[in-house]
C-alpha cells in the first residue's frame, strides 16, 4: 500500500505528573488573563493530579507537505511532536509515522526522520562543525557538513564551542543536524524561535527548498506569518486539542467572509446599493460616512460597488478590502494572542 | 580533528541536494566517529586532564620524592605505582565518565543522539573505547614517570596478562558505577558525588598508603571497595611478583556485574 500520509495521529492522549511535564521554552505557559472563547476543558491538573497535555488530538500530514502546528505556549505542540519522534509514549491513541510505530519501529525510523529539538542536544564542549560532522557520520549519504554550515551562515562559527554560540547560531546548527542525514520527514520544533530577521529568512528558504525536494516537514511555531508563508496545512492546537486545520487560505476564508470598507458622503441609500450586489451581501453605515460591505469579496463585488458609486456620482474614498488574517482566526478560536 | 578554515565568501549559495536519501551509516563508522569525538572532548576539558593526568602524576612524584609514607620494606615508588594506576583507572572510568555523562544527559545530548541512527550500544561502546584510550595514555605517562623515579616492577613479562585483566575488570566496575550515578542523579549531584567518592576512595583505596594503616572496621569496608581491590591486585603482581590473588578479582568482578547490571536497568537517557 502506498503511503499517502507521512504522519497520522488519532485520538492522542498524554498526561504528565506535574513534575515530569516538559517546560515551556520561555515566557509564561499561558496568558493568565486571556479570555477563553473556544469551549475547551480547563487544562489544570485532573482529579488524579496529572496535567493533561494532549487530549484526544488527531491530525494527518500528507507526504511532501509542510504542516505547521500552531498554538500558544503549553498547547501540547511539543508533546505531540515528541510522541511522533518516539521520545514519549502516548497514554492512548494511534500514532503512525511513515506507516510505522514511533517506539516499536524506532530503529527503522531513525535514519528516515530528522529531528530538531526545541533546545539543547549538543555536547557543550563540542564545536559546531564537530557536532554536525558527528551526526553526518551516523548517516549513509549525508549532506556535506561544510556546505550545509555555509548555507546556514555558520562557517565562521564552525570552530566555536556550542556553549559559546549565540542563540540564533544554536538554532541554525540544530536545524542543520536535523537535515544533514537527508531524511524523508523532519520535525522542527520552533525552528525560528530566537532568530533575527536574516536568520528567519534563511531558515524559511531552506524549509521551502526541503519541500521542493520532496521532504515532508512538520514544524511548530507561534509565528502566524511563518505558518501562513510556509505551510500547506496549518493545524491550530489549543489545550491539547486540534481546534482547526486546513490550508491558510481555507482557515482565513471560513466563517466570517470578507469585508469592504469605504468612506463616502453621509446617507447613501444602501437599499439601492444592495440591489446591485449579489444575494447575501450586507451593507451598513457605521460612523456617519463610513460604510461596510460584508460578503464574498471578489473582483466582481469590488467592481459592482465602484460602478454603483460612479453611476450615482458618489466618490468612494479610502476603499479597502479586509480579509481575516490567520491571527484573527487564531484569536477567535483560542481566545489567546500569540507572541509576535 | 581538523578545524575547517573559514571559506572565502562565495557569491552563489552552495548547491545542497536535499532530496531524501535516508540510511544509517555502518556501525563501524558510527563507532569511530563517536569514539573520536568523546576522546577529543575529554582531552579538551581542562578539569578532566587535571583529574586523570596531572593529579595521579603529581601524587606519584610527590610521595616518591617526599618519603613521608610508611610503605614497609619496599621502596616508596614500587608501592606507589600500582596504587596510582588504580587511581588513574578510577579517575577516568568513574569520576570523569560520571561527570561528563551526567552533563550530557542534562544538556539533552543523549536524547538528541537517540534520535539519530546511532544505536545506544554503539554510543556506549564509543564511550568505553574513549575511556580505554585515555587509560592507555595514563598508563604510558605513569609508567614513564615511574621508571624515571626508579620504579623496579616485579613479575617480568608474565605480569602483563594479570595487569591487563585487573585493569579491564576495574574499568568495567568503575564505568558501571559512573554510569549508574550519571543515569539516575541530576548532573550537579553527580558532579559533587563523583568528586566526593573520588576523594574518599583515594584515601581508603590503598592508593598512597597501605590499608593496614586504617582502623580495623574501616579496613574491612575498604577491602570490599573496588579501588582497594584494584590497587591491591596490581600491587600483588607488580610489587610482590605474585599472581593478582583471588580476592581482588572477585571483588572487582562482583562490582562490575552489579553496577553495570543496575546501570542498564536504571539509566534514564533524558
Amino acid at each position: 500500500m502506498a503511503e499517502i500520509l507521512a504522519v497520522s495521529v488519532a485520538g492522542l492522549m498524554k498526561s504528565y505528573s506535574s513534575r515530569s511535564a516538559p517546560a515551556a521554552r520561555s515566557g509564561s505557559r499561558r496568558r493568565a488573563a486571556a479570555p477563553v472563547v473556544a469551549p475547551a476543558p480547563a487544562r489544570g491538573p485532573s482529579p488524579d493530579g496529572r496535567i493533561r497535555a494532549v487530549d484526544g488530538l488527531s491530525l494527518s500530514v500528507p507526504v511532501g507537505s509542510v504542516t505547521a502546528l500552531l498554538g500558544p505556549n503549553g498547547a501540547g505542540k511539543t508533546t505531540t511532536v515528541e510522541i511522533c519522534e518516539g521520545f514519549r509514549r502516548a497514554d492512548a491513541g494511534e500514532v503512525h509515522v511513515l506507516g510505522l510505530d514511533p517506539i516499536a519501529d524506532a530503529a527503522a525510523l531513525r535514519p528516515r526522520v530528522g529531528v530538531m529539538l526545541q533546545a539543547g542536544g549538543m555536547y557543550p564542549g563540542a564545536r559546531a562543525g564537530e557536532m554536525l560532522r558527528l551526526v553526518a557520520a551516523h548517516h549513509r549519504q549525508p549532506l556535506d557538513p561544510a556546505a550545509l554550515l555555509d548555507r546556514l551562515g555558520l562557517t565562521d562559527a564552525a570552530g566555536t564551542p556550542f556553549r559559546r554560540l549565540s542563540g540564533g547560531q544554536q538554532q541554525r546548527l540544530s536545524l542543520a543536524m536535523a537535515i544533514v542525514g537527508r531524511p524523508e520527514l523532519v520535525f522542527l520544533d520552533e525552528p525560528t524561535a530566537g532568530l533575527d530577521v536574516a536568520g528567519r529568512r534563511t531558515t524559511w528558504e531552506l524549509i521551502e527548498e526541503l519541500r521542493a525536494a520532496g521532504v515532508t516537514v512538520v514544524l511548530t511555531t507561534h509565528a502566524m506569518d511563518e505558518a501562513e508563508r510556509l505551510s500547506d496545512q496549518v493545524v491550530i492546537i489549543n489545550h491539547g486539542r486540534v481546534v482547526a486545520a486546513g490550508s491558510p487560505a481555507e482557515l482565513t476564508r471560513g466563517g466570517a467572509e470578507g469585508q469592504l470598507r469605504f468612506r463616502a458622503p453621509v446617507g447613501l441609500e444602501l437599499g439601492r446599493l444592495l440591489l446591485a450586489l449579489p444575494d447575501g451581501t450586507t451593507a451598513t453605515e457605521g460612523p456617519a460616512g463610513h460604510y461596510l460591505v460584508e460578503g464574498t469579496v471578489d473582483p466582481q463585488l469590488l467592481a459592482a460597488v465602484t460602478a454603483w458609486c460612479a453611476g450615482n456620482g458618489v466618490l468612494a474614498e479610502d476603499l479597502r478590502v479586509e480579509q481575516r488574517t490567520l491571527e484573527d482566526v487564531f484569536v477567535e478560536l483560542t481566545g489567546s494572542e500569540l507572541r509576535p | 580533528m581538523s578545524t575547517p578554515v573559514p571559506a572565502m565568501p562565495v557569491p552563489d549559495m552552495p548547491l545542497l541536494d536535499l532530496r531524501p536519501a535516508p540510511g544509517a551509516a555502518s556501525r563501524a563508522r558510527m563507532f569511530a566517529a563517536q569514539t573520536r569525538l568523546e576522546l577529543v572532548l575529554t582531552l579538551r576539558r581542562g578539569e578532566s586532564v587535571l583529574l586523570t593526568m596531572i593529579i595521579p602524576v603529581g601524587l606519584l612524584a610527590f610521595f616518591a620524592a617526599v618519603d613521608v609514607l610508611p610503605s614497609g620494606t619496599e621502596s616508596s615508588v614500587d608501592f606507589l605505582v600500582p596504587g596510582v594506576l588504580a587511581l588513574a583507572v578510577m579517575s577516568t572510568a568513574f569520576t570523569g565518565q560520571a561527570i561528563a555523562t551526567g552533563f550530557e544527559r542534562s544538556y539533552g545530548v543523549l536524547k538528541r543522539l537517540g534520535a539519530t541512527p546511532l544505536p545506544r550500544s554503539v554510543l556506549l561502546a564509543g564511550k568505553t573505547a574513549a575511556v580505554l584510550a585515555v587509560e592507555v595514555l595514563q598508563l604510558v605517562l605513569l609508567v614513564a614517570v615511574g621508571f624515571a623515579l626508579g620504579w623496579d616492577p616485579d613479575g617480568g613479562p608474565a605480569a602483563v596478562p594479570s595487569v591487563l585483566a585487573l585493569l579491564v575488570l576495574g574499568t568495567a566496575a568503575f564505568s558501571g558505577l559512573g554510569l549508574l550515578m550519571a543515569g539516575t542523579l541530576r548532573a550537579e549531584a553527580t558532579l559533587a558525588a563523583a568528586n566526593g567518592v573520588y576523594l574518599l576512595l583515594l584515601l581508603i583505596g590503598g592508593v598512597v598508603f597501605p590499608l593496614s594503616k586504617l582502623p580495623g572496621w574501616l579496613r574491612t569496608i575498604a577491602e570490599g571497595l573496588p579501588t582497594a581491590a584494584l590497587s591491591d591486585g596490581l600491587r600483588h603482581v607488580l610489587a610482590d611478583g605474585s599472581g593478582p590473588g583471588a580476592r581482588p578479582l572477585i571483588v572487582l568482578a562482583v562490582w562490575a556485574v552489579a553496577s553495570l547490571g543496575l546501570a542498564a536497568r536504571t539509566f534514564r537517557w533524558e
